[in-house]
């Protein structure tokens, strides 16, 4: 006797129409596979890159240990030297030593600096420009902001080292240094340091938060800024008391994605940061240097290194830049998907 | 009642003040940087490569490199987004746009980094045409693929009942229903692709290399020069001639630049009125 069982198809759901999508009656399948591959390979290269990243970190990693992070001497070592340096069955040349505590501390304090400097500017700045300037002149205004996100970062780079900075160095730092305040003393140099380029990186990112803003200023409800005329506010009082409110979680997941470009600009810092290494700068005016800038600095060198170690090492220093972006990024994200969409940020984040 | 009057101008003053902070560097970058090329600008620049004064070849250099961004960041990209907005669904789709995001997010020096480790080194390649093409492409495809959602997301879902309602399947309805009014919302995603492409150097510094030559359109063993690459190698040059072409490429960049936001504006323009067509 045989048992029969009927295996019932599904019944072929159409899909979810949650945006109101209407299933096609014949959907060409070869074209959906194709786009599925397009869709698939933004993943697939994120996958490669932190793989390849890792692995090529690993040798470093291991090598380095606890005093990557721990030690202020990076440097590939002497390449000349006979003998070499084994740490945990990873050779490098003698005399090698990789650790990035300043390298950190550069990168997160100029990072910090920027966006400190830029969300107030940002912020004021697009304020006035969405809600007292009239709509004739936004548009004319509203360039400058497309401009300084369009700039590139090497241009910025050309403008600091030669006009930005030594203009700052002969006048307001001179100003700043004349007040003796700890860590804002000392000489003023010639323009290239750690408050050159954290200025420049506000600048670099002043664009991404005030596009943000004037997007959320205006789409805050007219009627509520009505009631507040209406309450006899005066118009700053209903920025700070209606607009404000209606777009602080917007500005600060821009802040966030402002700082994770601040964090993984390479190019403006290379030029403008002096390329301090070793040592903690001692006043704001010194020189420095970031992680990413280290990279680009360091990998021309990193090549003659024949055991290999200083590209690894390199590679540790970009996986160490990486988690610190992305968890940037990802803070930013997740703000700004609890906020309603409108104000989708603007520009590149990193 | 002049307190509050008071604090009102205050408050309005300190925000022209902001407004002024953000305007100035703008208009500052652009008068510096034209400045420091006037003594290179000229006819010269274009018809000369950079082994003599001029800077023709990485001219053609950038403008190649576009034009490989264009091909395979915004083929790829385009796809993507019509993925995202019309089939994914769930789960699915969530976890993709979710990547996506994570890859915008990836610092430009470790793509270049990683497109040294892996294109220029590992698979022999090295510098050329398409390491740097590769290595642009996965920096701005995250963008692309976002306009391109967002473009085709803003197509009234009417059109899709009523394409559907005529018997057309799904491909044909985002071929010749659904991409016509999106197309303004996309090409101009593509041009701020092609905007950040053309101001990259992060990570073109380590895939691209430079050459004296005008560029092949060889896609592999054939270094190609490009104009970021200019302003930076001649800025730290001796000499007023390098300080002037290193200028001169900025100015070239930004001149490019302003091209391509005046096109983006014009097509984001239309894109409006595409929309607003559309909402009755």
């Amino acid at each position: 006797m045989s048992i029969t069982t009927e295996v019932r198809p599904e019944p072929s759901v159409p899909p979810r129409s949650a945006r109101g999508r209407v299933p096609g009656l014949s959907a060409d399948r070869s074209v959906r596979s194709l786009l599925l591959v397009a869709a698939l390979l933004p993943t697939a290269a994120l996958v490669f890159l932190t793989y390849q990243m890792v692995k090529t970190a690993w040798p470093a990693v291991i090598f380095n240990g606890v005093s990557f992070f721990t030690t202020k001497t990076f440097t590939i070592g002497n390449l000349y030297a006979t003998g070499t340096e084994v740490h945990h069955g990873y050779t490098a040349a003698k005399g090698a030593s990789y650790g990035i505590l300043p390298l950190v501390f550069g990168t997160l304090v100029s990072s910090f600096i920027a966006v400190t400097l830029a969300v107030p500017v940002s912020v004021g700045g697009a304020i006035l420009l969405a809600e007292r300037i009239p709509v004739r002149l936004q548009g004319v205004l509203g360039t400058f902001l497309e401009l300084l996100a369009g700039i590139p970062s090497v241009v910025f780079g050309l403008w600091g080292v030669y006009t930005f900075g030594p203009v700052l160095s002969r006048t307001v730092f001179k100003w700043i240094a004349a007040l003796h305040i700890p860590w804002f003393g000392g000489p003023a140099g010639a323009g290239q340091g750690l408050l050159t380029a954290s200025l420049v990186l506000a600048v670099m990112i002043v664009p991404i938060i005030a596009a943000t803003t004037r997007e959320l200023v205006r789409s805050v409800p007219s009627i509520s800024k009505e009631g507040a005329v209406a309450l006899g506010l005066t118009s700053s009082e209903t920025v700070r008391i209606v607009t404000i409110p209606f777009i602080r979680t917007g500005v600060v997941a821009a802040s966030i994605l402002g700082l994770a470009r601040a964090l993984g600009e390479t190019i403006a810092v290379l030029i403008i940061s002096g390329n301090f290494l070793n040592a903690f700068p001692h006043s704001i005016f010194d020189p420095f240097s970031t992680m990413a800038s280290t990279i680009a600095a360091f990998l021309d060198s990193a090549l003659t290194d024949s055991t290999g170690m200083a590209v690894h090492s390199l590679a540790e220093v970009g996986l160490v830049l990486l988690v610190i972006t992305l968890v940037a990024n990802l803070a930013g994200r997740m703000l700004t998907r609890r906020f309603s969409g409108a104000g989708l940020p603007v520009g590149r984040g990193v | 009642m002049t307190a509050r009057r008071i604090r009102n101008a205050a408050f309005w003053s300190a925000c022209t003040l902001a407004f002024l902070c953000v305007a100035a560097p703008a208009l500052s970058v652009l008068i510096s940087v034209f400045h420091q090329a006037l003594p290179a600008l000229g006819w010269s620049l274009l018809l000369k490569r950079t082994n003599g004064i001029g800077i023709q070849n990485a001219i053609l250099g950038t403008l190649v490199m576009l034009l490989g961004v264009l091909i395979l960041a915004g083929g790829v990209g385009v796809a993507a987004g019509i993925y995202l907005a019309e089939f994914a669904t769930g789960r699915h789709e969530r976890l993709l746009r979710f990547f996506s995001e994570i890859l915008a997010g990836m610092p430009a020096i470790v793509i270049g980094y990683i497109g040294y480790i892996t294109m220029v080194v590992q698979f022999h390649w090295g510098f050329s045409l398409a390491a740097a093409v590769i290595s642009l492409s996965i920096l701005v495809l995250p963008y692309v693929v976002k306009t391109t959602e967002v473009a085709l997301r803003q197509v009234p879902t009417f059109l899709r009942e009523a394409s559907a309602g005529l018997g057309l399947d799904s491909t044909t309805t985002v071929w010749r229903i659904l991409i016509p009014p999106a197309l303004p919302g996309i090409v101009s995603g593509l041009i701020v692709a092609l905007a950040i492409s053309t101001g990259e150097l992060a990570p073109l510094l380590f895939t691209a290399g430079f050459s004296d030559q005008n560029p092949s359109l060889a896609l592999v063993h054939h270094q190609v020069p490009y104009l970021t690459g200019v302003i930076f190698t001649d800025l730290a040059l001796p000499g007023a001639r390098a300080h002037a072409t290193s200028a001169a490429a900025g100015a070239v960049t930004l001149i490019l630049l302003i091209i391509l936001i005046a096109v983006g504006r014009l097509v984001s323009r239309g894109a409006r009125r595409a929309t607003a067509r559309m909402t009755i």
